[in-house]
């Protein structure tokens, strides 16, 4: 027990809020583990996403969900005194719903005199991922609503290869979900209906180099719909069977650009059972290593952003009160990568 | 020597290259077989093409469903020895490209060959098309800014002198084209994420 508490005392703690869109979470996470993630989920009564009314909810749980992480892991023996920073998720997302994460973390990082680390959102889904799955210098393929990236560390960066020209994955899912009338959130709806069919109907396939268009793949799935309304199934099939397909090459393409044999997949679509089946075959014909972490960590989740806080706070990575404004647009190859440093790679 | 790179498997053999569309199996059949038969099909006409209006490109051989053959280049990979005079080359070869409205529609320095006798090639038009307006364009130089930020170090310099050659054999289009790029890449910035707030879209 004695040694235990000197473990606590000397070992990094951080308490991290993420809260971007539509799910708010604080979890405490040290160096050897997540101790505890508290979650609350916002659920648009129709639709999808009202800013404003998710930036109320979060507003109006954050101190529920702050104090049962606490709760939580004091049972371990760790208490407030305990915690050496807090971080938060300082973009992207929704204005409002950011705005209400980054004031709860103002005020305690000022209220425990302990400092305050912004995070960059798509960079903690991507160095979660590393952690858990022990990948070293993966490609990532990252899968949102609103983003779909493909990237690479280089130079002090995560680099942007490729991304979608106009709209994410995820939000063309839903969107398509709710032109069919699926309830919110629409993404396991459709891919339940996919896996009923095996009937491929032709979708237009468009990459751009290691880029992507899901625009005209949306559009043409409506089409479909309208002109053949018994056959949803078969049109849910071929709608991921072709974006899936499309994710997937621009991954390899990647890959062999960089010279790369390791894939990690990160971000909320990565929950997709077909998706990783693609990426996995893709992986293992290429002789490459295939990476997901556990569903938990590919939602939106505190850990993440806990974590990030904590390696960012070992290298003296800390965010000026004055510097800690959100940034809705905020780009994962605006961070400056202070944490990868000392790790040796090819170029 | 045979490599396996982005969609193909390439086997260097003598003075051929073999080409070959392996398929992919984590594609549906139908789609796969659709996609490798038109690539190779566009491939092989446009490399011709290109090579007509003055852009250097290997000879094709011989077309088949899904294999190409074609005179090898003996040369390094751009992605290995580019450089500011060698940007600026391949900005007037792709000036020359869309000035003849082919759009490459892969450009990175994976795809582009800078031959032991000091011309460069471009290959791989497996993604390419004709088309005439600016916006496919502006993508298609996007693509190849984007590949010198993914993987070379002085990227701005290189990006730089690309647009000095770009103007030069193109100089009708390319402000505008560039001006295009710059707002597709303020797309890919800005414009993603407000739309989706305001049109009350799902999360992150
Ligand atoms: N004509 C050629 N001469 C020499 N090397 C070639 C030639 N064509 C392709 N290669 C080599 O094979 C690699 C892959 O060819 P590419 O046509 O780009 O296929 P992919 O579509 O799979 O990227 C090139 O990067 C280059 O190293
Ligand atoms: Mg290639």
């Amino acid at each position: 027990m004695k040694e235990l508490l000197y473990i606590i005392e000397i070992m990094t703690i951080v308490l991290g809020l993420e809260g971007t869109a539509w799910n708010l979470s604080a979890a405490v996470v040290s160096e050897e583990d997540v101790l505890y993630d508290a979650e609350s989920t916002y659920m648009p009564l129709q639709g999808g996403i009202h800013p404003r009314e998710a930036a109320q909810h979060h507003a109006s749980e954050m101190k529920d969900v702050v104090s049962r992480a606490l709760r939580a892991v004091k049972e371990e023996g760790i208490l407030l005194k305990h915690i050496d920073a807090i971080a938060y998720s300082q973009g992207p997302g929704l204005g409002p719903c950011l705005r209400t994460v980054a004031t709860a973390a103002r005020a305690l990082s000022t209220s425990l005199k302990i400092p305050l680390i912004g995070v960059n959102h798509c960079i903690a889904h991507i160095e979660i991922g590393r952690w858990r799955c022990g990948a070293i210098d993966p490609v990532v393929l990252y899968v949102s609503g609103a983003n779909s990236q493909v990237l690479a560390y280089r130079a002090g960066r995560y680099r942007v290869l490729g991304e979608t020209l106009d709209i994410g994955i995820g939000n063309a899912i839903d969107k398509f979900a709710r032109y069919l009338g699926l309830s919110h959130p629409g993404g396991p709806k459709i891919e339940q209906l996919a896996s009923k069919s095996t009937n491929y109907v032709p979708l237009p396939y468009i990459i751009k180099g290691m880029d992507l268009s899901f625009s005209g793949l949306s559009t043409a799935a409506k089409d479909a719909t309208d002109s053949h309304p018994a056959e949803k199934a078969d049109i849910c099939y071929s709608f991921q069977e072709t974006a899936f397909a499309m994710l997937t090459e621009v991954s390899e393409r990647a890959m062999a650009h960089c010279s790369r044999d390791e894939l990690l997949l990160a971000g909320g679509v990565g929950a997709n059972k077909r998706l990783q089946q693609m990426l996995q075959l893709m992986c293992r014909d290429r002789g490459a290593r295939f990476y997901v972490p556990e569903a938990r960590y590919l939602k939106d989740n505190g850990s993440m952003i806990a974590y990030v806080g904590l390696i960012m706070y070992k290298h003296g990575d800390i965010t000026p009160l004055e510097q800690s404004g959100v940034n809705p647009h905020f780009r994962p190859d605006d961070v400056k990568v202070t944490w990868r440093k000392n790790e040796s790679f090819k170029t | 020597m045979i490599i396996q790179c982005a969609e193909a498997i390439v086997e260097l053999n003598g003075d051929l290259v073999y080409k070959r569309r392996i398929e992919k199996r984590y594609r549906v059949k139908e789609l796969d077989t659709r996609i490798r038969k038109e690539r190779t099909k566009s491939e092989a006409k446009l490399i011709s093409e290109a090579r007509r209006k003055g852009v250097p490109t290997p000879i094709i051989f011989d077309v088949q469903d899904h294999e190409l053959v074609m005179e090898r280049i003996e040369g390094d990979l751009a992605r290995e020895v580019i450089d500011v005079a060698i940007s600026e080359r391949i900005g007037e070869l792709v000036g020359i490209l869309h000035r003849n409205s082919i759009i490459h529609g892969d450009l990175t320095t994976s795809n582009i060959i800078v031959g032991h006798d000091k011309i460069i090639y471009f290959i791989d038009f497996g993604l390419a098309f004709i088309e005439s307006n600016v916006e496919t364009k502006g993508v298609d130089v996007h693509v190849f800014f984007q590949s010198l930020r993914g993987t070379h170090e002085s990227h701005d310099h290189l990006k730089e002198s690309f647009v000095k050659g770009y103007k030069r054999s193109f100089p009708t289009a390319a402000a505008q084209v560039l001006k295009r790029v710059a707002e597709i890449e303020r797309r890919g910035r800005y414009a993603r994420q407000s739309k989706t707030e305001s049109a009350k879209v799902t999360a992150q």
